[in-house]
């Protein structure tokens, strides 16, 4: 089901913090999160955000049209495995 | 006869099942086009005359509609976005696999096809 209007995207007020102040500064800086379950809202827009899969942090360059995704999305939790016999796909 | 937004030739059939032909019309559009028309949906189609026809055609427009080549290339757009930027449903798509969270272990043969079977790869 999905999240209810009113209240709004849920972002990570920790992680929403730390992108303002990037915002602020200009800077940009690779920023580790754990937070996968964060939507990506327009401020994150052209930051790199290194998104934690559980195992390592996957580094993802957010583009304009992720926004409304969540984090999580973009750091596959899983490998994937295939049978040696098929090539391709 | 009775040519609508495309090629799509329904006849014999009463109005609103006929208008099911066109991809994105289901029943509850074509009724709802039916209704906006102003005809009968349990009327044949080879009964409509030319100014109804006209009617389900503007009908279709006034509602917004998005029918046939357009619905194609938008359902087509979304999920070229998600393979570009790269999100899991993206890979899903490429991989031909199901897409919102199915169990793979068994079934989803409608998204990966007729069954291959593995056998022994190469030994030694």
């Amino acid at each position: 089901m999905a999240r209810s209007l009113k209240k709004g995207p849920y972002v990570d007020p920790k992680l929403m913090k730390k992108v303002a102040a990037m915002n602020e500064a200009g800077s940009k800086k690779v920023l580790k999160t754990w937070s996968r379950r964060s939507m990506i809202t327009p401020e994150f827009v052209g930051h790199t955000l290194a998104i934690h899969n559980g195992n390592k942090f996957i580094p993802v360059y957010v583009y304009e049209n992720m926004v409304g995704h969540k984090l999580g999305e973009f750091a596959p939790t899983r490998k994937f495995r295939m049978h040696s016999g098929d090539r391709k796909k | 006869m009775a040519r609508l937004v495309g090629v799509d030739i329904p006849r014999d059939k009463k109005l609103a099942y006929s208008l099911r032909y066109i991809y994105g019309i289901g029943l509850t559009t074509a009724m709802a086009t039916c209704k906006e028309a102003g005809i009968d949906p349990e009327i044949r189609v080879k009964e409509l005359n030319e100014e109804q026809v006209a009617a389900i055609r503007d009908a279709i427009t006034k509602l917004d509609l998005k029918v046939e080549g357009e619905l194609r290339a938008f359902v087509a757009m979304n999920i070229k976005r998600l393979k570009d930027i790269g999100s899991y449903r993206g890979l899903r798509h490429r991989r031909g696999m199901p897409v919102h969270g199915q169990r793979t272990k068994t079934n989803a043969r409608t998204r990966k096809g007729r069954k291959r079977t593995v056998g022994l790869g190469k030994k030694g």
